[in-house]
């Protein structure tokens, strides 16, 4: 069975480890968005990573409260995790959740967090960079896979590079979408609009993403947010495409390339 | 003689009413709460001439950056003729620069070809906005006033650029005439061929007539526009640089951390701290707000940002929300801080005060735009001149909550359960690690 320390067990034994990962309240308690925590553990194990999660000790960052307005809930959240973190000495972070890694790395710092923090993608370069993990097999050999920026991820934080990467590593055709990189449209989803009915309009904007999406005829449509993954899954419902094209984050496309799922 | 001093005394108005102008909204600018901006000189510097005097994220859109770029360049390189016109018309000399000779004629001649390529960019902008009708030029905000606005700044260059080439027509023939006064300088690539055919057989003192009326009608065109530009989109050429300069340099997706919410979550937070030990607050101190209500609580930046923005709609073109149809629109937000700051700014110049009861937020700007914001950024990385209207939208939504609770019923019940059991919904933290096991 996978096994997931708590940074609290480590402590009890001892050690230390090399990252946390920070699972995020998607990654924790959505169905869907369970499926590539487990993924990314599984890659993490199989890459020899010595890893450890805060489990419930882990709390929201506090991004949509943030981003609704309200301050002074983040910041209770932020000062909450801030004195966990640093009580355990953390020193790498590597999240899958793009809003959670936005947080820890640009908000958290000014309020006495400070560490080094990375989303799953680029963390999983590195891995297949540095040899520690190796893409085999030609699962996705001859697919066409097209990658949706998450707009925390990509005109947020400036990484568009490392999702590609990880893409065209699975022996696959990646197919850019018309609006991409810096002009990538965004899923619906942030700003706290998930928890949210959008206001009045008239289409939704993860039909819209997902209409240009669908347009670009791809197998695999890959997200790197587990938000975003939602949504564009709902958009190719709503056109239902569900059968003919699947959504996967970038962790589930390197794990069932390592056949680890 | 009398020329001389009349266009020195319509210099000096135009200087008075133009400096006017210029510090009512400098002083506009400053009734935004401080913001320390001294810090990373150099990286501030470049990115001001990366972004405004390169003009690099224009290019992303290449046909109105091309056309911009040729009206820009345009008017910054004709401005070393105006400064020759100034001083020929203080001290009644003619073309004062003709002693640089060779040089001179090739000054001479790139200003007319840079005017016609100003005029046929601006005859090719007006196209656009009025026969293609091109999407992003029209929407809710854009109403009549914003609408004249943008075509009289693009007629009024073009009228411009017109008067200098007829003049230049007039002294090229009357320089081939060997008319007194009219020193033999300066080639005429343009008006030779676009203007002087029509004046052909004119007799001297009608030529004169002709050079004259085209001097006097650029330089004060010149000087009008120049007091027209305060009170139009069109002082972005000013703005631009100051605005860049100031710009966000930290990455896109962190907001701020609100420094008063900081200090009162610390006081509960800390075990030892006293509450007694702050300071009393000072009762004459005007009450400081939790977010902005009005233009007032906004920073001077954001302000700025406001008197920037030239209206042009990249932001709100590819704002997810205003591309499905919601009432968001980052311009209209940039546009409503402008409008609200010139009414506060009257109104503090007449009463003393601002105290005509009303506020950025809900007479300008309604909750149902603010709450449709994803924060993705779009708007921000389309600005040409690295407008903000995120931060605008957020400050808002700040007083909203923080001040009013008045959040949409999902978001309150979102805050809610983060307080409660650490999550957006309402799962229990200690089946955080669930997922390991099923």
């Amino acid at each position: 069975m996978l096994q997931v320390p708590t940074l609290a067990e480590m402590k009890s034994a001892g050690t230390q480890p090399d990252v946390l990962f920070w699972v995020g309240c998607a990654g924790s308690f959505d169905d869907r968005a369970k499926k590539i925590t487990k993924a990314f553990a599984l890659l993490l194990e199989k890459a020899g990573i010595k890893f450890a999660v805060l489990g419930t000790e882990e709390s929201c960052t506090g991004d949509p409260a943030k981003r609704a307005g309200n301050e002074f809930l983040f910041q209770m959240q932020a000062f909450g995790n801030i004195q966990v973190m640093n009580n355990y000495g953390v020193k790498n972070i590597v999240t899958t959740c793009p809003h959670c890694f936005n947080t820890l790395k640009n908000e958290y710092p000014e309020l006495g967090g400070n560490y080094v923090v990375k989303h799953h993608s680029e963390y999983l370069q590195e891995l297949l960079n540095s040899g520690k993990l190796s893409i085999q097999g030609g699962a996705f050999k001859g697919k066409k896979i097209t990658f949706h920026d998450p707009c925390y991820l990509g005109r947020a934080n400036g990484v568009y590079e490392a999702p590609r990467a990880l893409i065209e590593k699975l022996d696959s055709e990646l197919v850019e979408l018309k609006r991409s990189r810096a002009k990538g449209l965004c899923c619906g989803a942030g700003g706290a609009q998930m928890f949210k009915e959008a206001e009045k309009g008239n289409k939704e904007i993860n039909v819209e993403r997902s209409e240009e999406a669908l347009a670009a005829n791809p197998d695999i449509i890959a997200a790197g947010c587990p938000f975003c993954n939602t949504m564009l899954t709902d958009g190719v419902k709503h056109f239902e495409k569900e059968d003919k094209v699947k959504v996967y984050d970038l962790a589930e496309l390197v794990a069932k390339a390592e056949d680890l799922i | 003689m009398i020329e001389q001093i009349l266009f020195f005394c319509v210099l000096c108005l135009a200087i008075f009413f133009f400096a006017k102008s210029l510090r009512f909204i400098i002083r506009n600018i400053k009734l935004g709460k401080d913001l320390n901006l001294s810090d990373q000189k150099s990286t501030r510097f470049k990115t001001m001439l990366k972004v405004a005097f390169g003009q690099t994220k224009m290019a992303a859109r290449p046909v109105p950056f091309i056309l911009h770029f040729l009206v820009y360049a345009g008017f910054l390189i004709i401005n070393l003729e105006v400064l020759e016109i100034i001083i020929d018309g203080l001290f009644g000399t003619h073309r004062v620069f003709s002693f640089m000779g060779g040089f001179y004629d090739f000054l001479i001649g790139s200003f007319e070809i840079l005017a016609l390529l100003v005029l046929v960019s601006c005859v090719v902008f007006l196209i656009r906005r009025n026969v293609l009708r091109i999407k992003r030029f029209f929407g809710r905000e854009m109403t009549a006033w914003p609408k004249a606005d943008a075509n009289y700044i693009l007629i009024i260059e073009i009228v411009l650029m017109a008067a200098f080439l007829k003049m230049n027509a007039a002294d090229y023939l009357l320089q081939n005439m060997g008319a007194e006064h009219y020193v033999k300088a300066g080639s005429f690539p343009v008006s030779k061929y676009l203007f002087a055919p029509f004046f052909e057989g004119f007799s001297q003192s009608n030529l004169i007539l002709i050079e004259r009326a085209g001097w006097w009608f650029h330089i004060l065109g010149i000087l009008a526009f120049l007091n027209y530009l305060p009170f139009s989109k069109h002082f972005h050429i000013m703005l631009a640089f100051p605005n860049t300069y100031y710009s966000n340099l930290n990455a896109k997706g962190g907001l701020t951390n609100m420094a008063s919410v900081k200090k009162e979550v610390e006081l509960m937070m800390d075990p030892s701290a006293d509450p007694f030990a702050a300071p009393a607050p000072d009762p004459d101190a005007p009450p400081t707000r939790f977010g902005a209500k009005d233009v007032t609580d906004l920073d001077w930046r954001q302000l700025m940002n406001a008197y920037t923005c030239t209206e042009c709609g990249r932001c709100t073109s590819e704002c997810p929300a205003n591309i499905t149809g919601k009432k968001l629109s980052p311009r209209a937000i940039m546009m409503a801080t402008r409008d609200r700051l010139d009414e506060a700014g009257k109104c503090l110049d007449k009463n003393g005060e601002i105290n005509d009861g009303k506020s950025l937020l809900n007479d300008y700007i309604t909750e149902e735009e603010l709450w449709a914001c994803t924060s993705c950024n779009a708007c921000t990385e389309a600005c040409p001149v690295n407008i903000d209207p995120l931060s605008i939208i957020i400050d808002l939504r700040r007083y909203l909550v923080l001040e009013e609770s008045k959040a949409p019923n999902e978001l309150n019940m979102m805050s809610t359960n983060i307080e409660n059991n650490g999550a957006p919904w309402q799962f229990s933290q200690q089946d955080r690690l669930k997922w390991k096991s099923e």
